[in-house]
């Protein structure tokens, strides 16, 4: 399988290893063709795939600093069927020596360089942005502390975690017990401590509304929500776009940033989770079905503008493009 | 090559208004006198001396070199991108090769080695900034995203148009931007904040900025307000005025520092006197036409009303 042709930025990468930190979940190693380094990233950085009609986002897992590889960790995801589906199992394709489009490293979950401790909360697949963030902290010397709850047949990353983090890392033994450990680390770190919590989104909204309860202003809780699996693939409908005189048809299960890419039309974009702001369009007729998370109620209100990462339409949207 | 020859030139009409201005870094611009901008780091005839001046200023000033302990991380990162981007630009003069973390850095402009270990603050001879600001021209800014907004929370500043790094360190983007008149109304400082606050790693933009200055000094800072306000009503009937009297433009650089997040504000000074401005076919009419329509509040802030008629009257009877 060979990659389409990069876009604008984007790098053409060769799988250089495949490693198995856990069941269904594969890493990518991913190198430039000529050997050379690649861009440094801050924590908590994604890049996203090309996975053929698709393109997921990703954390990248690996050392922040000139890296010789991107490595990403990458779930093989299943529907409701039981089915393979979607960009992971185009990834989970892949052999050494494939080549995959990647985007250049987007940092919507850094640390925050004031703050005087960090502490890292992640469910499940979720460790993956704090594999990055762990090892800056280590490097730089930032004070942390890291909680990972994870299935005991679902250890991902985790012996690389024991040694890279000591005791400051603590495995929940269940979802219990890490709702446990929240509320008491809520309530018991020094001023100037920034939370970060990145898995399902249970735990995202657990996390957010037990700091809030404890008077945690929300700019010291800072969520990276991986996944929109619990997405509805959404019904099939047309968007007609005013300035280009173009009609475009987005089917069931593929965004409405990525029709809009296959027809030749790019939209600015970052996080492909609806929370970046990125890829704001204006609506000119028609009802949004809002499925982001920045837009504020007033703003889903006046239905005036949708994400197109996230958000799709009834039937018919016309849109200012 | 003639100074004047790769001078910034910042007026593109008669007037002259704050704008959101930034352009894509690194494009080269023709002018009547020859042309600029090819490069973010631009190193000229002035080298020495200006990195002297820099040295004897911190040496009196230390604080004109001021980092909140928060910005040790962007202030390596920015060290490492500045060398790395001498390298590349001066490859005859300069090398930074790696090993891990440990580096090797040659400037032989300067003759000197050092080795360091990214990090380690024990390997350098003075702070990573300072350093930085040992081997480039460039004022340095450093700006720290966080709680949606940008905060220059480090630098290394010691050619100062008007105003004190160590009295803006700390503040907000809005809040440095504070006395500048019109900017506020017209929303020119909130919209390059948005602009800057979804810069990504790797995109590089430039603008100009523009006032001017008696004789060829570029501290003019608040610190050192004593030593330079005087002039500026001295010159006005001074016969050496057009040798006296420069324009002073600041090309500036906005980079988003690849492994901290945090902005990378690059400030060079270029001075012209007003009799090189005016010996480039069109220069001289423009600035005189540019200083002539300037609103007051602008010429208050911009410290011109002392000598703002008298170089404008230059300017016109040397055409006629």
């Amino acid at each position: 399988v060979n990659g389409p042709a990069p876009g604008p930025g984007e790098m053409s990468l060769a799988v250089a290893e495949i490693t198995h930190p856990a069941g269904r979940v594969r890493t990518l190693h991913l190198r430039r063709p000529d050997g050379g380094t690649l861009p440094s990233f801050v924590p908590g950085s994604h890049v996203v795939l090309d996975c053929g009609d698709r393109r997921n986002a990703y954390s990248l897992t690996g050392p922040c600093l000139s890296p010789d590889a991107y490595t990403v960790s990458v779930l093989l995801r299943q529907d409701g069927d039981g089915e393979v589906a979607g960009g992971s199992a185009f990834l989970h394709r892949l052999e050494p020596g494939d080549v995959v489009a990647v985007s250049p490293p987007r940092s919507a979950f850094p640390p925050v360089a004031a703050a005087r401790h960090h502490v890292f909360v992640a469910g499940g697949i979720g460790i993956t942005p704090f594999l990055s963030h762990v090892r800056a902290a280590v490097d730089w010397g930032r004070s942390y502390e890291l909680w990972y709850a994870h299935r005991p047949d679902f250890p991902a990353h985790a012996a690389e975690l024991r040694s890279l983090c000591g005791d400051r890392l603590t495995e929940p033994a269940n979802r219990r017990a890490l709702q446990e450990a929240v509320r008491r680390i809520v309530v018991s770190q020094p001023l100037g401590t920034h939370l970060y919590v990145c898995g399902p989104a249970g735990l995202i909204d657990f996390v957010s509304t037990t700091a809030a309860e404890a008077g945690w202003p929300s700019e010291r809780v800072h969520a990276e929500r991986f996944s929109v699996t619990g997405l509805d693939p959404g019904e099939p409908f047309t968007v007609a776009l005013r300035r280009s005189g173009m009609s475009v048809p987005v089917p069931s299960g593929v965004s409405l940033l990525d029709a809009l890419a296959k027809a030749g039309v790019t939209v600015p974009n970052m996080c492909r989770q609806g929370v970046c702001g990125e890829c704001r369009v204006k609506v000119l007729n028609g009802l949004p079905w809002h499925r982001d998370l920045f837009l504020s109620e007033v703003e889903r209100a006046a239905n005036a503008d949708i994400m197109c990462c996230v958000s799709r339409g009834h039937d018919l949207l016309e849109l200012d493009l | 090559v003639k100074r004047i020859a790769r001078f910034p030139f910042p007026f593109r009409s008669d007037t002259y208004r704050y704008r959101t201005d930034v352009e894509p870094a690194r494009e080269f611009v023709t002018t009547a006198a020859g042309g600029w901008g090819d490069r973010v780091l631009d190193i000229d005839g002035e080298y020495h001396d200006e990195l002297r001046q820099r040295a004897g200023i911190l040496r009196r000033d230390p604080s004109r070199c001021t980092v909140l302990p928060h910005m040790r991380v962007a202030a390596w990162d920015a060290l490492l991108l500045l060398l790395t981007e001498l390298a590349a630009t001066y490859p005859r003069w300069m090398t930074l090769t790696s090993e891990g973390r440990r580096y090797r850095w040659h400037n032989g402009l300067l003759g000197r080695s050092h080795d360091f270990v990214l990090g380690d603050g024990d390997s350098l001879p003075c702070h990573p900034l300072r350093f930085a600001g040992s081997q480039v021209q460039d004022d340095i800014v450093l700006l720290d995203q966080r709680e949606g907004a940008l905060w220059a929370d480090a630098g290394l500043v010691t050619f100062a148009a008007g105003w004190s790094l160590g009295f803006d360190v700390g503040m907000r983007l809005a809040e440095v931007h504070g006395p500048v008149p019109r900017v506020h109304a017209e929303g020119v400082i909130t919209r390059a904040e948005q602009f800057l606050l979804r810069l990504q790693p790797g995109q590089e933009y430039r603008r100009t900025n523009w006032s001017m200055t008696v004789g060829r000094r570029l501290d003019t800072s608040t610190e050192a307000y004593p030593e330079w306000a005087g002039d500026r009503h001295l010159v006005a009937a001074d016969n050496a005025l057009p040798d006296r009297l420069h324009l002073r433009v600041e090309v500036q650089h906005l980079l988003r520092l690849p492994a901290s997040g945090a902005i990378l504000f690059l400030i060079r000074t270029h001075l012209a006197s007003l009799r090189e401005v005016a010996e480039v076919p069109g220069w001289g009419s423009r600035l005189a036409s540019v200083l002539a329509e300037l609103p007051p509040d602008m010429v208050d802030y911009k410290g011109l009303a002392p000598f703002r008629d008298a170089a404008v009257d230059w300017l016109v009877d040397r055409r006629s």
